[in-house]
């Protein structure tokens, strides 16, 4: 019965729709803008992980070292590009 | 009357009258060249309808040596404009237009097409495989590059072109101050042709992740190869910033948003922030193919294994990274602090390493090497010292205090032209010469290509090295004239000179291919260079499935391998072979995709959604078709490679 039962996925749906409503409180609910932003910045990576290794099986096949180290590397990338401009246009211009 | 009052060249001139006539001209004759000689079913079965890596190689081929020419003809003019004093030649008006799609032209239309295309056509043979991963997806790319040019190019005679510089800065590129459609089309055009690119580059890193050949592991890769993950890697991750910057660029032109605007909260100074973000590894997505030819070329030729294979893998995967954290050497100017510039100074020096690294790498294989001076061999010695010109002077434009003198002078134009025209120019004309039998059958006339590398290398240098000067002395980029007391007049004239050297390189390289392909031996053989990797094991001409047998691979030289080790590339008997169908639908749906961008860049709102609906209505097409490809018999393969094999003994 276990093996026929997938709980993984049905944990994951679970945990996915628990995100969304989460990230739903900042529009319902009051309050300041940092939090707010924070909520939903952290429940979108959370949300983006969650598809990409539950639903779209991203560690499952023999090409897990590619497509872990692309999505590493694109994290990196952007990461670098955010800030980058941050700081170029905001933070460190005078 | 008002419809088409809005197609008229806000700007006309005879030149583009002119123009126009000698493009109606130009279509009718290709309509009743096809007609007469009835060509329309070769050219729909055999090219517009093909998804073989190779074909669609050599169709981008052709489009980039057709941009290489509509470029050329731009330069050449601002060159002429400018070779002397208050020189009335061209306008104001027409000269911003003239850079503008020059180096749109050069960079998007010819220069990522050139590579695309030895892409294509390499880098399948060179990993044994029998084609690209998502056949179909390619030819997709190409026609979305293909309609994207053309969209560009249609700019000239229908509405006028662009005219706030290939760089586009916003507030200049935004609605006020470039009221005509012009950079409605950029924003258009670059954006089909960037679908285009994207796509290809998740295209090659499957391809080339997936699909090599037995035995051959990431670190025996041919250096091309190597090259080709890598820019496709850069592209995959560089491209969708253009994209989004584009999207947000053409919502103020045409919406009125207010992303880039000087009111309302834009920003715009964050156009040049993401332009450049995608810009400067756009340089690296150019240079990196370029070094892939350049280490296949020098090991080739100088009979040697390339050098330092470990190091030259290492210094494009640092190179990679790097490229992405340099951007803001493009706006030092622009208001930021010390702190800000002083970090991407050290980063932008930082590249100069792995760059370095890659020269002495070259240097070394030559060492002890047997050189031998064919035309590819040529360009890639010329490259060296040129390129190394333009890389150092590129250094003193990455400091940041030191640029302040030097931004947007002439200074930084002479240092972009020696950098992309050693760094990418020559690598194509050396990859085209190169490969040129293996596409076509026949080798490339060595001694006028010889005259041709003279006037080019000549060309560049006598073009670029004044401009250091007249850039130091303060003469300033994109200024359609000076008054003679600048002193300016000398060396532009000079440049000039340069630049008609150029065109006579470029002419000449026409005028080979012409008389090669009436008077060069066909019986070459399959391996005329003594070539090292796999792509020269197969026959001249190549047949559709590239090879009868799967090869199989031990070292990053398999071929060499197999031609002085004994190594054996082929093992068993034929089988028989897979291949995709044809299809129709990619041209289609590219069609949609320009009648689409020609409706948005007027503002045709029914034709842009109906145009809309057939590019959904052909994938939708895409995603219900059954189509499983063809199966090539034993028989047949048995029979093709006899063919080929007599050809070649006769
Ligand atoms: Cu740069």
């Amino acid at each position: 019965m276990k093996e026929l039962f997938p709980i993984k996925h049905v944990m994951g749906f679970v945990f996915s729709l628990i995100l969304t409503s989460v990230a739903l409180l900042v529009y319902i609910l009051d309050m300041s803008f940092a939090l707010g932003l924070t909520i939903l910045l952290i429940t979108a990576f959370a949300q983006a992980a969650l598809q990409l290794v539950v639903f779209m099986h991203a560690g499952e096949s023999e090409d897990k070292g590619a497509i872990y180290t692309s999505v590493y590397y694109g994290i990196i990338i952007a990461v670098l590009t955010v800030f980058g401009t941050l700081l170029a246009m905001i933070w460190g211009y005078v | 009357m008002d419809f088409f009052e809005r197609f008229m060249i806000p700007h006309p001139s005879p030149a583009i009258y002119a123009a126009m006539v000698a493009i109606v001209l130009t279509s009718i004759a290709i309509v009743v060249g096809l007609t007469y000689f009835k060509k329309w079913g070769y050219l729909w079965r055999e090219w517009i309808t093909t998804v073989d890596h190779k074909k669609i190689g050599i169709m981008y081929l052709i489009s980039a040596l057709l941009m290489l020419f509509r470029g050329g003809v731009d330069a050449l003019m601002m060159r002429a404009q400018t070779a002397v004093p208050e020189n009335a030649l061209l306008d104001a008006q027409h000269y911003n237009e003239i850079f503008t799609t020059h180096g749109i032209v050069m960079i998007i239309f010819m220069a990522m097409a050139f590579i695309i295309a030895l892409m294509n056509f390499v880098i399948p043979l060179q990993i044994g495989a029998r084609d690209v991963a998502f056949p179909r997806l390619n030819a997709v790319s190409f026609w979305l590059y293909f309609m994207g040019a053309m969209l560009f190019n249609l700019s000239f005679v229908i509405g006028g072109s662009p005219s706030s510089g290939w760089t586009s800065y916003f507030p200049l590129a935004g609605d006020e101050l470039s009221p005509s459609v012009g950079t409605n089309y950029y924003m258009l055009a670059l954006q089909i042709s960037g679908l285009g690119t994207l796509i290809t580059g998740i295209n090659f890193i499957v391809t080339i992740l997936k699909m090599r050949a037995p035995g051959m592991t990431l670190m025996k890769m041919p250096m091309f190869t190597w090259s080709g993950l890598i820019t496709n890697v850069i592209i995959v991750f560089a491209f969708p910033v253009l994209t989004v910057a584009l999207a947000m660029g053409t919502m103020d032109r045409l919406f009125a948003t207010n992303f880039f605007t000087t009111t309302d909260g834009g920003m715009d100074m964050l156009w040049a922030n993401l332009f450049w973000v995608w810009g400067h590894p756009e340089v690296y997505i150019l240079i990196l193919p370029a070094f892939g030819i350049y280490s296949e070329v020098i090991s080739t030729f100088s009979r040697r294994n390339l050098y330092g294979y470990n190091s030259m893998v290492a210094s494009m995967v640092i190179i990679s990274l790097l490229s992405f954290v340099v951007w803001v050497h493009h706006f030092f100017t622009m208001g930021q602090g010390a702190m800000v510039n002083s970090i991407f100074s050290i980063t932008t020096m930082a590249i100069a390493i792995p760059t370095g690294i890659k020269i002495f790498n070259w240097l070394l294989t030559m060492w002890k090497g047997k050189i031998q001076f064919t035309v590819p061999m040529l360009y890639s010695l010329g490259f060296i010292p040129i390129f190394t010109i333009g890389g150092v002077t590129g250094v003193m434009l990455g400091m940041s205090a030191a640029d302040y003198q030097y931004h947007n002078t002439m200074f930084l134009v002479a240092h972009f032209h020696l950098v992309i025209i050693p760094g990418v120019v020559f690598a194509m004309i050396a990859g085209l010469t190169y490969w040129w039998p293996k596409m076509f059958g026949f080798m490339l006339n060595e001694r006028i290509g010889r005259w041709a590398f003279g006037f080019i290398a000549g060309g560049t240098c006598l073009a670029f090295f004044p401009m250091f000067i007249s850039g130091l002395d303060g003469q300033a980029r994109r200024m359609y004239t000076y008054s003679e007391s600048t002193g300016f007049g000398f060396w532009n004239m000079l440049s000039f000179i340069g630049a008609l050297g150029l065109a006579v390189g470029f002419i000449l390289i026409v005028y080979n291919i012409y008389y090669s392909t009436r008077y060069a031996s066909r019986d070459i053989g399959d391996d005329p260079w003594n070539a090292r990797s796999l792509e020269w094991a197969t026959h001249n001409p190549v047949p559709e499935y590239n090879f009868a047998i799967t090869p199989q691979v031990n070292s990053s030289q398999a071929f060499w391998d197999s031609k002085k080790n004994g190594h054996t590339l082929f093992k068993g008997g034929y089988k028989e072979i897979h291949m995709p169908n044809n299809s129709g639908v990619p041209f289609v749906m590219s069609v949609f995709f320009f009648i689409f961008g020609f409706a948005f860049v007027f503002s045709m709102w029914i034709t842009a959604v109906v145009s809309l609906i057939g590019i959904f209505a052909c994938m939708l097409h895409r995603s219900f078709e059954k189509d499983h490809g063809h199966h090539i018999s034993v028989a047949e393969i048995e029979r093709t490679e006899s063919e080929l094999r007599g050809a070649r003994n006769e």
